[in-house]
């Protein structure tokens, strides 16, 4: 969304304590962008997807373990490995 | 013309949905909505009115539409393609974890049925990989294209997309989604279930 301000989604009623929180958004020349994201598990292999928000920001709620993240957006996509654990939230700032 | 959000797959359900009760003139987007934003094509938030109308449907075709007795009857014997992640195959999760609305009493697979995650016959942008690709990512799994085939997910959404790929894209005959998939088989008393990868 042109204009934006950059920031994350509200973690209001989530118990981070028993999560594996994967987060983040996508940017494209510094600007906040539109797009999807997929979350790949440690084969490679397609486990979900989410659009972002309209801020470009994405959240998944995963297992432990190694996983690769991978942006979509109109003419271009980044990957990002991410080990995570639970209890924590795992912030991942995509540039494309 | 039918699109969709997630990959197109109840596009893809609707698609089978229209085709099951006769409606022959339909096609899907290949890619649904997200190939489209990826595209930056257009989009506007105003909604069309259309005048109401009647509309007959005609008897459903179960040359595309299995039934439980028929897939107990297929095991070792048809093709049958389980389309689920293969943590809901192998039996550690009875539903895609984001989507826990619909589950069965026990977790795991119709015995002899081969894993094939419907994610396997989709482009990172949602589009249909090519009938190269998909001829060959079924017969390296054991899909025997000579036979008659079931498909099946959990509710029959994925399995939809998978039948669409199977009978309309690759154009293979005796092609069924059985839409009961999961939730119904994994409900039954008395049927055979296989556990594990």
């Amino acid at each position: 969304m042109c204009g934006a301000t950059t920031g994350g989604l509200s973690r209001e009623g989530i118990d981070v304590s028993k999560e594996t929180v994967i987060e983040g958004t996508i940017s494209k020349d510094g600007v906040p962008v539109t797009g999807y994201v997929r979350l790949l598990n440690a084969d490679g292999e397609f486990t979900a997807e989410v659009p972002t928000s309209a801020t470009g920001a994405f959240r998944f709620f995963a297992a432990p373990g190694s996983w690769t993240l991978r942006a979509l957006v109109p003419g271009g996509s980044a990957d990002r490995a991410v080990v995570a654990t639970q209890g924590q939230v795992h912030e991942v700032a995509i540039a494309v | 013309m039918l699109y969709g959000g997630n990959n197109n797959w109840f596009a893809s359900y609707a698609y089978w949905y229209f085709k099951l009760y006769g409606h022959q003139d339909v096609k899907l987007l290949d890619g649904g909505r997200k190939k489209w934003e990826l595209d930056s094509r257009d989009l506007v938030e105003e909604v069309p009115s259309r005048p109401a109308a009647n509309y007959v449907a005609q008897e459903q075709d179960t040359a595309i539409r299995a039934f439980r007795d028929e897939v107990v009857d297929a095991i070792n014997v048809k093709n049958l393609v389980d389309v689920r992640s293969p943590d809901e195959f192998s039996g550690k999760l009875l539903a895609p974890a984001h989507l826990p609305q619909e589950q069965s009493q026990r977790p795991g697979h119709v015995p002899s049925a081969r894993n094939i995650p419907w994610s396997k016959a989709a482009n990172d942008d949602g589009t249909f990989r090519s009938d190269a690709e998909l001829t060959e990512l079924y017969q390296e799994e054991g899909v025997d294209l000579a036979k008659d085939t079931i498909a099946y997910c959990r509710i029959g959404e994925r399995s939809a997309h998978t039948w669409f790929v199977l009978h309309e894209l690759l154009g293979q005959e005796n092609v069924k989604n059985y839409d009961g998939s999961w939730t119904e088989y994994g409900s039954l008393v008395g049927v055979p279930i296989a556990l594990g990868a």
